[in-house]
């Protein structure tokens, strides 16, 4: 199953590295992976889109915790979250064709942002279904170029802050034992 | 306040720290380093190869739980490093390794001796910096020792540019570390609602067995884990690197599971309904194949690491935290169960008797058993013994009966030869006084034995009994069983140098041992010499080590001497 997973990082030198080598060392694959730097300076948000079964995504949870400069780690998929991706599609475009391409982009609520004699590039936000859609919709005028950001989310409702580490993942027996402790220290 | 160079803050670092002995060898990007050394109060070994150091600076972790020193220089120096970061990462040893680098305006220009360190070292080390500025040296030192030796102890590796060590500014130590990604204190306090679940878990089990590793060693644990035993009467086994952490010689002990664990234990672990399992994890060398292992338990895991839980075998009684104040609290909770599980006692007993260890004799031959057999009753079983890795590591681990904590220092993770020796010499700086002897096979002593030298020079009396059958040992006995016969590259003895003269050219004091009469008379001799020794034993050259689990069988399909 595919899991959206937010990490916050220090945001120096290396940490990148430290994130992406943890992933191929242990042979977790990433979808995408997204980095930017959050409100906050000194931390960068990181949003990996990974697949595997519960225990493949318990173990990227907790390898990530153990990284030092990873600060917080949350499996978003467990919780009622926006994700969003931001994607540049280069679609052949003859005047025959133009009509029927801006209606696919005017329903997909994108936009064109670029045209030129024999092609025009769409910019087109959403969620993964959205934007698969929409590819597929295009593939048959041709698409010279496609760039996507990959996925960014967050949760609707709680906010990852940098105070400490928690796990926050579903499956992981590790976290009973982590979630009844705050309870206990909150008593 | 006056202000100091980079290389002489890290010093001056290095002495707030505690440290008093630092393993290594200069070269171009460290002589600044190296010129604040020289006259620092700091006890410099000079090695005659780095990987030395890193081994020794393991050792010296292993044996006193806090992390040894080695700096060497960039480039060639830094990746001769990379085995003994491995070899350390992959048995949770406390290190800090400090390499020299190019100056920071010609990172990444393919400097002369330029090697990417930070990135060579990441999946080797618990965390490695780069020292950008000479203003961020001092927090980084203090990070590294807080992060090597704290949680689930590892290696941390600085890289500290050439530039950096020459920049000035004032020294000041920072009092203490706040990392907001690393608070092993949060994850070592245990958790109370877990523990009373194992608590009655372990009150309830008919057949318990206790499963004990190298994280109740680094927990310095030895009290509560002997507790545990004498309140419960629960059978005990332990990891490779949990032989020390309770004495072999107690009627509970099964001794060591796994490949060439006992029968007894694997038949244990095998028929338990509870494995509780403190400070180990589930190597593949342990468990065996991993979906026949313990198939009627229920498991109990205690672990300072979360991602050691469920890694590779599920478990039902997570608890997360450090071994020593878990099982304080756990032995609040537990009682007597002798009476309980009298039946399993009794069936534990009876494998005892069925399948005890042993080995031939009669032949003429000399074999290793013997000899590790009277290393032990020589040193009442109490000294520090370091292995390289093999079939002289197998029989060390059986037949050596460990009883003190912090005694067996062996790369069992990676399975690195030639660990045994320079991890001996640090071991010995470490627990100065003690005696402290490395077994070692001819295969593992020759990938470092230039380090002869390095004990000769500063007089560092460790006791090596070098075991030489004239093979890679363990590689034969496989192409014994599974090659058939065909023993390619296995084969020493025609080419093995006069390991006597070697040691003598070196200025260690050697003996030989040809007989099996004078294996007593010659162990005696070496453990009163007052400096380093070696024993050098001619072995049974075709002997395996039994019991023996073939990869990837259950623990329970052993194969043992006829």
């Amino acid at each position: 199953m595919k899991h959206i997973i937010s990490v916050l990082v220090e945001n120096h030198f290396g940490v990148l590295a430290h994130v992406s080598g943890l992933f191929s060392a242990r042979g977790f694959n990433i979808d995408s992976l997204a980095v930017g730097e959050t409100d906050d300076p000194t931390v960068s948000r990181m949003t990996i889109v990974a697949q595997g079964d519960d225990r493949i995504i318990d173990q990227i949870m907790k390898q990530l915790n153990k990284l030092i400069d990873v600060i917080k780690v949350q499996d978003l998929t467990q919780e009622e979250m926006i994700e969003r991706e931001l994607v540049l599609v280069k679609v052949t475009a003859t005047p025959a064709s133009r009509a029927a391409l801006m209606q696919i982009v005017s329903t997909f609520r994108a936009k064109i942002v670029g045209v030129n004699p024999k092609s025009v590039t769409v910019e087109v936000t959403g969620n993964e279904s959205k934007i698969d859609a929409m590819l597929e919709l295009l593939r048959p005028f041709g698409i010279r170029e496609v760039a996507r950001t990959g996925t960014i989310a967050v949760s609707r409702a709680s906010e990852l802050s940098t105070n400490g580490k928690d796990v926050s993942s579903s499956s992981s027996s590790a976290k009973v034992s982590k979630k009844s402790k705050t309870k206990k220290s909150k008593k | 306040m006056a202000e100091l160079t980079g290389a002489q803050i890290l010093i001056e670092s290095l002495k707030q720290e505690g440290v008093e002995y630092v393993f290594g060898l200069p070269g171009g990007a460290i002589l600044p380093t190296f010129d604040a050394l020289y006259d620092s109060g700091l006890k410099l070994i000079l090695v005659r190869h780095e990987q030395g150091a890193t081994h020794m600076a393991d050792g010296f972790g292993r044996a006193t739980g806090r992390p040894g020193v080695c700096i060497v220089t960039s480039g060639p120096a830094a990746t001769n490093t990379v085995t003994g970061l491995a070899t350390a990462y992959m048995d949770s040893a406390p290190l800090v390794c400090i390499t020299g680098q190019v100056a920071t305006h010609a990172i990444g220009s393919d400097a002369f001796q330029e090697a990417d360190v930070i990135g060579i070292t990441r999946p080797v080390t618990k965390h490695n910096f780069l020292v950008r500025d000479v203003r961020q040296l001092t927090r980084t030192v203090k990070e590294a020792f807080y992060i090597a030796g704290t949680g689930r102890p590892g290696p941390v590796l600085i890289d500290f540019p050439v530039d950096v060590s020459r920049a000035k500014c004032e020294f000041q130590y920072p009092k203490e570390v706040n990392i907001r990604g690393y608070q092993p204190k949060k994850t070592a306090a245990p958790d109370s609602e877990q523990i009373e679940k194992a608590a009655e878990a372990i009150m309830q089990s008919k057949r318990p067995c206790l499963y004990v590793g190298g994280g109740a060693v680094a927990s310095d644990a030895y009290k509560e884990v002997l507790e545990l035993v004498d309140k419960t009467g629960i059978p005990i086994t332990t990891t490779v690197l949990g032989l020390g952490i309770f004495p072999e010689t107690h009627p509970s002990s099964l001794r060591m599971l796994g490949m060439h664990g006992t029968v007894y234990a694997n038949y244990a672990v095998q028929g338990s309904d509870l494995l509780i399992s403190v400070g180990a994890r589930f190597d593949d060398r342990v468990t065996g194949k991993i979906d026949k292992f313990a198939p009627h338990a229920k498991i109990i895991h205690i672990d300072i690491d979360p991602s050691s839980i469920s890694k590779t075998v599920k478990v039902h009684y997570p608890i997360v935290g450090d071994v020593k104040p878990v099982l304080k609290e756990l032995n609040k909770l537990v009682k007597d169960k002798r009476k309980q599980i009298k039946d399993w006692l009794t069936q534990i007993e009876e494998w005892k008797k069925k399948h005890p260890l042993k080995y031939r004799e009669g032949d003429g031959q000399i074999r290793q058993e013997y000899i590790i057999e009277k290393v032990g009753e020589l040193t009442d079983h109490k000294a520090v013994v370091t292995t390289g890795v093999g079939q002289h590591q197998m029989w060390t681990a059986q037949w050596y009966q460990f009883s003190s904590p912090r005694s067996m220092i062996t790369s069992g993770g990676l399975g690195t030869m030639g660990y045994g020796f320079p991890a001996a010499i640090g071991a010995q700086l470490g627990r100065p006084g003690e005696t402290v002897v490395c077994i070692d096979g001819d295969g593992s002593f020759q990938m470092t034995m230039c380090e002869l030298v390095t004990a000769s020079h500063y007089k560092i009396p460790v006791k090596i009994i070098l075991m030489d059958n004239g093979h890679h040992g363990m590689v034969r006995q496989w192409q014994e069983l599974f090659y058939n016969r065909r023993f390619s590259g296995s084969q020493l003895g025609p080419s093995n140098p006069d390991f006597v003269k070697i040691a003598e050219a070196c200025g260690v004091f050697s003996l030989q041992v040809s007989e099996k009469e004078q294996v007593v008379p010659a162990l005696e001799k070496a453990l009163k010499h007052d400096g380093p020794v070696l024993v050098h034993c001619k072995v049974a050259k075709e002997d395996n080590v039994y019991p023996m689990v073939p990869a990837g069988h259950a623990l329970d399909q052993v194969m043992d001497m006829a």
